[in-house]
């Protein structure tokens, strides 16, 4: 991967990493909320968008997202047992191993992608692994698919 | 935007259509959609009745099989107009709803729009001979082993293919040269009407298969093999190598003797793909690869070279329900032959099969639990066995 070349000369330009999170509403959402009404600090390079099921996300939406230029996708969902819909996050877990897959054979990398679980109890773990793969992505550098390297970070 | 119509209508001699509807009467998808008719559509361009022929929906329904200009009395390139349209639809921003979300397209635009290094030869193992980048023979691999990953837990594709294909031309002493940055060849965004990516992907390709110095390219994907040796001869110029598809490849070498087939006890029924059959008039070279494979039966369907029908989706674009009812009616005719396995070339044909009965059929299952295996598979069977 040429990511290497590209970070260096991105981020002397303040490059900040745009993240996409995907949520599902009955979970990961309302960990977010938590983390929020606890008033915990997480960087803002990080967009939430909610699904109802982790089950929901299509391969497209990830490799989507990484051709439209986000530098990360993360997808949370309910803990395995506990999916709103009985099995959603099970179906989530089996297409994501497919999507690392295709990542790799692309050329992208499957570590811009990561597959988490966050209950609705877990504000204080949303804030961490927000913060924990902002710096991740910030270490990988910015998305290879992008030209030019813009963000509005 | 009139005069490009004019001037695709000028190209495609849909002009000279004199609306007998023969091609209606042939059309695999007007036999299901009653909304469709390939006539209707160049007729509505002609008389200017449908004055934005980008909004005609009916043209995602076409599958491009081209059964309609083998029919035509007056050679109107039907799939060349549609192909027109739906350029000028994509250009315009109306793209169309692709299965998957869009998923494998998009992955071809990344390679299209991107200098990234693939892993493309993941499917390589120690014991395959090949020489990487340069070579007299060139296996163009295509995209078999990204299809296999996509629809591994949906519909069993096999990733398979390429391996087999170099095992085929190991035995036939042949060390193929593979790419190690071959890219897609372009043919389902040139189907859906991206075709900036596609010529993006295109002079890639050319410049790769150039620069490896081969006489010859070999193919395993029927949509690779018309792709480049049609579209991209029609866009790019004269390519200065010859291109055979793998059934071609294998047929030669049984008559020079250069390949020997172990013994299979199996009856079989042979699945023309459209890109293979009518584009490429690629009809009897498989057929005699399983005249030459010991114990092979082959059945034919009743509807087959020419006449075969189509698969149902066509660039990924357009898998509906009544694509759904043409895949259960051919593999109802195939079940009807009595064979124990359908075999095609096309990745596509076989997944789009092997969908339809993934889920509830419309029909008693015993009427359509035919397996559908890919052709170049069984023939790397019939090698070990030799």
């Amino acid at each position: 991967m040429n990511t290497e070349v590209k970070s260096e000369a991105v981020i002397t330009e303040s490059w900040e990493p745009n993240i996409i999170a995907f949520c599902c509403n009955w979970c990961s959402y309302a960990g977010a909320d938590l983390a929020g009404v606890s008033r915990l600090q997480y960087p803002s390079n990080v967009k939430l968008i909610r699904v109802m099921c982790s089950g929901r996300i299509e391969p497209q939406f990830v490799l989507r997202a990484l051709e439209l230029g986000a530098d990360g996708v993360l997808i949370c969902g309910c803990h395995i047992g506990d999916c709103h819909y009985i099995a959603g996050n099970e179906q989530a877990e089996k297409r994501m191993k497919m999507i690392a897959e295709l990542l790799d054979i692309l050329g992208i990398g499957h570590d811009r992608m990561r597959l988490e679980w966050i209950s609705a109890s877990e504000g204080e773990k949303f804030a961490t692994l927000m913060r924990e793969f902002t710096e991740h992505i910030r270490k990988l550098g910015p998305n290879p698919l992008k030209q030019g390297g813009e963000s509005d970070g | 935007m009139a005069d490009r119509i004019k001037k695709l209508i000028e190209e495609t001699g849909a002009f000279d259509c004199v609306e007998c509807g023969k091609c209606t009467s042939v059309c695999p998808s007007a036999a299901f959609n009653k909304e469709f008719a390939p006539r209707l559509i160049v007729v509505k361009a002609l008389e200017g009745i449908e004055n934005d022929p980008v909004t005609e929906k009916n043209m995602w329904s076409c599958l491009t099989c081209e059964i309609c200009n083998g029919m035509c009395p007056y050679k109107v390139n039907y799939s060349g107009f549609i192909q027109g349209l739906r350029a000028q639809a994509y250009e315009q921003g109306k793209p169309p709803i692709c299965s998957q979300g869009g998923l494998i397209h998009t992955m071809q635009r990344v390679m299209a729009n991107s200098k990234l290094k693939q892993n493309r030869l993941g499917w390589l193992t120690e014991d395959l001979k090949v020489t990487k980048n340069k070579g007299d023979v060139l296996l163009f691999t295509g995209c078999a082993y990204q299809l296999g990953t996509v629809f591994a837990d949906k519909v069993g594709y096999e990733k398979e293919v390429p391996r087999s294909a170099v095992k085929i031309l190991n035995a036939a002493g042949v060390t193929p040269a593979v790419l190690e940055d071959e890219v897609c060849c372009g043919h389902d965004l040139l189907w859906i009407g991206d075709e900036d990516s596609f010529f993006k992907l295109m002079d890639r390709n050319i410049e790769l298969l150039k620069a490896s110095g081969a006489k010859k390219v070999v193919f395993t994907c029927p949509e690779c093999y018309r792709t480049i040796s049609k579209d991209y001869q029609d866009f790019g110029g004269d390519l200065p190598f010859e291109m055979q598809h793998i059934s071609e490849f294998v047929a030669e070498a049984v008559k020079e003797g250069k390949l020997k087939f172990g013994r299979i006890e199996k009856k079989v029924t042979y699945h023309d793909s459209c890109r293979l059959g009518r584009h490429m008039k690629v009809y009897d070279a498989p057929r005699e690869v399983l005249k030459a494979i010991d114990g092979i039966q082959l059945i034919e369907m009743e509807r087959s070279k020419d006449k075969a029908t189509c698969c149902g989706v066509n660039a990924w674009a357009n898998c509906d329900e009544v694509g759904k009812k043409m895949q259960i009616d051919r593999l109802m005719e195939a079940k009807k032959t009595g064979a124990e396995t359908l075999l095609t070339f096309c990745p596509k044909c076989e997944v789009h099969f092997n969908c339809a009965t993934h889920n509830k059929v419309p029909v008693e299952k015993s009427l359509v639990d035919i397996p559908v295996e890919d052709f170049t598979n069984l023939i790397a069977k019939a090698l070990k066995l030799g």
